[in-house]
């Protein structure tokens, strides 16, 4: 099992020619993870390193059966990567790029937002009732006009475009241990196991993974949500999937200063989680009103402070981690 | 990046928004023939005097002063200008004012606020107004978060005019004053956008004894992601805002921030680097930057970072701590033993190097005879950290 990625992923790269997408989708591929061509305008015919170029993602996807996306373009063509995409019907985008403009991504969100809410089911529906979310669209037919899909998932379901998630961007990636990895992380510091991870920071998420592989347990799925104040997924969105997800028995969140993602987090696990959880905020000693790093990590008005959000975790009877040193200690006493 | 109020006028004024009349001043030669142009503009003796420093609370900081005639006013800037102002947000230090603003005076009938910025809870631009004009929005937030009327904008409409409307009349606005705020909210929105802020203030926004809307102060920040397609407005940086570590760092592409501790760090990854301040503060010491040398740093990114810690003299212990994913144990490695060969080593080094090539990087270490004191894990690296900074000032 695992959650968004397993053996079944058929991976394009968007970037692939690229100093970065080359390094990365040869990483990947030596993992074992299925790359099946890369994206790069301009040089579709091509191979590279082995990988089929196509010019567009809509090619992509008819010719090789894609239905997941790892994104390395660079930043001021980042959210339209991230839209190519999902007009092709690609179901999992991961968007690796650092330093999108925000209101890039502002744009890129609604449409994918619009997306989500024309298919039911969603996850965004187990959300608590989130703070002054506005309806998702305010034009009458938010719809991606029908040149799409050709994913097979969106025939079946009668002409509705394909259900699409995105994690990311400035995010580490997706790695389900020993099925496939989708990001940059260093493989070898992961194994399978029953430990999910859903984080905002990366170099963190290896920190932890590190951690949780030395103690000899592993993880089912480690997720990089990525540290950009609009992203895709968010906790809630990972933690819903890790609580109906078999193979995870508990789960370490990894937050930081910034927003309140960590405080709806701790409402929900509290409200429909049976599976323990562990966590960690970072950014305890960060003076307010500045950027540390991520766009995301700035703590402005009295809001976003570390000490609030692990006050919210702890009273949602969340295990809290005392330092970075005790990511997996903490996480494996719930297990144990 | 933060830019002075004088100049997020000029940009508001080439958006179409109305603002008073005001000339700034960066030196006390031109200061006379400023108060004069403005005066003689205006028609009015009145005019304010408001010192440029990137942080708020000038006014009640003694910043801002109003004047009647060229002589008052003169005398009014020469009590601001060059000196030091200390506010709320400057920290004890305050900060040299080496810019003024002079402006027309303005007959007020009504301070209100407005404030746009990203809501990140829902992904949407919002769009707030306030009655309380001149408070800080925190404090109204507070005290009163009814009296905060917002709107959230679809990205694909723009701030549509029935919202605009909404909230000029949610601000008790009637007549032509209600309809110079909607105008006046909706070219807010489209500046916004055009220039990529991440957020823009203008409190207060004053209605006048005429109708007549406008932005009496205005704060500004952009996104720092999206400067690459505004070379007009990164232009308006001030180095006299920022640490000179930070305007180093950042001529490096490194992400910095200067903080009070003794401890320097170097780390890769924002959440890792916050995560070591952290350790450090629990260990008992405390952290004396932030400093992110990033995914794909090379040998030398990561001996100017090293360089820019060994040139603070707050920094009585140095802490590298890696965990290599894009980053390479090696690279960070050589670049630790470049930069030391340049500028030497005058305080205890602790590093921790996990992840890809760590061996390599290890060697090089160890092969460069340098006195550096090896870490096992984080939490090693800082407890010895730590104790190798306490022993010595002992």
């Amino acid at each position: 099992m695992a959650i968004l990625a397993d053996n079944k992923t058929r991976a394009v790269v968007q970037g692939l020619t690229g100093a970065a997408g080359t390094f990365h989708a040869n990483q990947m591929r030596e993992y074992g993870t299925l790359i099946v061509g890369g994206v790069t305008p301009g040089k579709g015919g091509t191979v590279h390193e082995g990988f089929p170029v196509f010019d567009t993602v809509e090619q992509a996807v008819a010719k090789t059966g894609a239905n997941t996306s790892v994104i390395f373009v660079p930043p001021p063509g980042g959210a339209d990567a991230i839209l190519e995409a999902a007009d092709a019907g690609i179901e999992l985008i991961v968007c690796i790029t650092e330093g999108i403009p925000v209101l890039d991504m502002v744009r890129a969100k609604r449409v994918l937002d619009a997306r989500l809410s024309s298919r039911e089911p969603s996850e965004g529906s187990l959300r608590p009732s989130a703070p002054s979310r506005p309806a998702p669209t305010l034009l009458a037919d938010a719809r991606p006009r029908q040149t799409l899909p050709r994913g097979s998932a969106a025939g079946e379901a009668g002409g509705l475009p394909t259900r699409c998630r995105l994690v990311g961007p400035n995010c580490p990636g997706v790695i389900t241990p020993g099925a496939t990895k989708l990001g940059i992380m260093p493989g070898y510091i992961h194994k399978p196991g029953s430990i999910g991870i859903v984080s905002r920071s990366g170099t963190l998420t290896y920190e932890a993974a590190f951690q949780i592989t030395e103690l000899g347990l592993g993880q089912s799925t480690a997720v990089g949500i990525g540290g950009d104040p609009v992203k895709g997924m968010d906790f809630i969105d990972c933690l819903s999937l890790f609580e109906a997800d078999p193979q995870t028995r508990a789960v370490l969140l990894i937050g930081e200063i910034g927003g309140t993602s960590e405080e709806e987090a701790a409402a929900f696990i509290k409200a429909n989680m049976k599976k323990p959880v562990a966590a960690f905020v970072a950014g305890v000693t960060a003076p307010p009103g500045r950027r540390m790093g991520h766009a995301g990590a700035i703590i402005s008005g009295g809001k976003g402070l570390a000490a609030d959000k692990i006050a919210a975790l702890r009273d949602a009877g969340i295990a809290i981690a005392p330092t970075p040193a005790d990511l997996g200690t903490t996480v494996a006493k719930l297990v144990f | 990046m933060k830019i002075h109020e004088y100049q997020a006028k000029q940009l508001l004024g080439r958006h179409g928004l109305p603002v008073p009349l005001g000339i700034p001043v960066l030196g006390a030669d031109s200061l006379e023939q400023a108060i004069q142009e403005v005066i003689g503009a205006s028609k009015s003796q009145t005019v304010a005097v408001k010192a440029q420093i990137h942080a708020g609370g000038r006014g009640k900081g003694g910043g801002v002063k109003v004047a009647k005639g060229v002589e008052v006013a003169r005398l009014a800037a020469g009590q601001i200008l060059g000196q030091r102002l200390v506010t709320h947000q400057t920290g004890p230090e305050g900060r040299v004012v080496k810019r003024l603003l002079i402006e027309e005076g303005v007959s007020i009938a009504r301070e209100l606020y407005a404030g746009i910025l990203v809501d990140r809870g829902c992904s949407r631009v919002v769009v707030m107004v306030s009655a309380a004009g001149g408070m800080e929005i925190e404090e109204v937030a507070a005290r009163a978060p009814e009296a905060i009327v917002k709107e959230h904008v679809d990205p694909a409409l723009g701030l549509a005019p029935f919202q605009a409307r909404k909230l000029s009349y949610a601000l008790g606005l009637t007549g032509t004053a209600a309809r110079n705020a909607t105008s006046f909210l909706q070219k807010l929105y489209q500046a916004f956008v055009a220039l990529d802020a991440s957020l823009v203030e203008v409190n207060p926004l004053v209605v006048t004894s005429d109708e007549r809307v406008l932005a009496l102060d205005c704060k500004m920040t952009f996104d720092d992601n999206a400067l690459h397609r505004h070379p007009e407005v990164a232009a308006l940086r001030d180095l006299d805002e920022e640490d000179p570590s930070e305007t180093e760092a950042r001529a490096h592409d490194l992400s910095f921030i200067k903080l009070d501790g003794s401890i320097g760090c170097m780390v890769n990854g924002a959440g890792l680097a916050m995560a070591t301040m952290d350790i450090i503060k629990h260990f008992g010491s405390s952290p004396a930057n932030f400093l992110d040398v990033g995914g794909g740093a090379t040998q030398e990114k990561v001996t100017a970072a090293f360089k820019i810690l060994t040139a603070d003299p707050d920094v009585r212990g140095i802490f590298v701590n890696i965990f290599g994913g894009i980053m390479k144990c090696d690279v960070i490695a050589s670049g630790i033993v470049g930069a030391v060969a340049e500028v030497g080593l005058h305080v205890p080094l602790v590093v921790r190097l996990a992840g890809t090539n760590v061996e390599q990087g290890t060697k090089i270490l160890a092969e460069s005879g340098l006195p550096i004191t090896a870490a096992s894990d984080m939490a090693d690296g800082a407890r010895k950290v730590v104790e190798l900074v306490k022993r010595q000032v002992s």
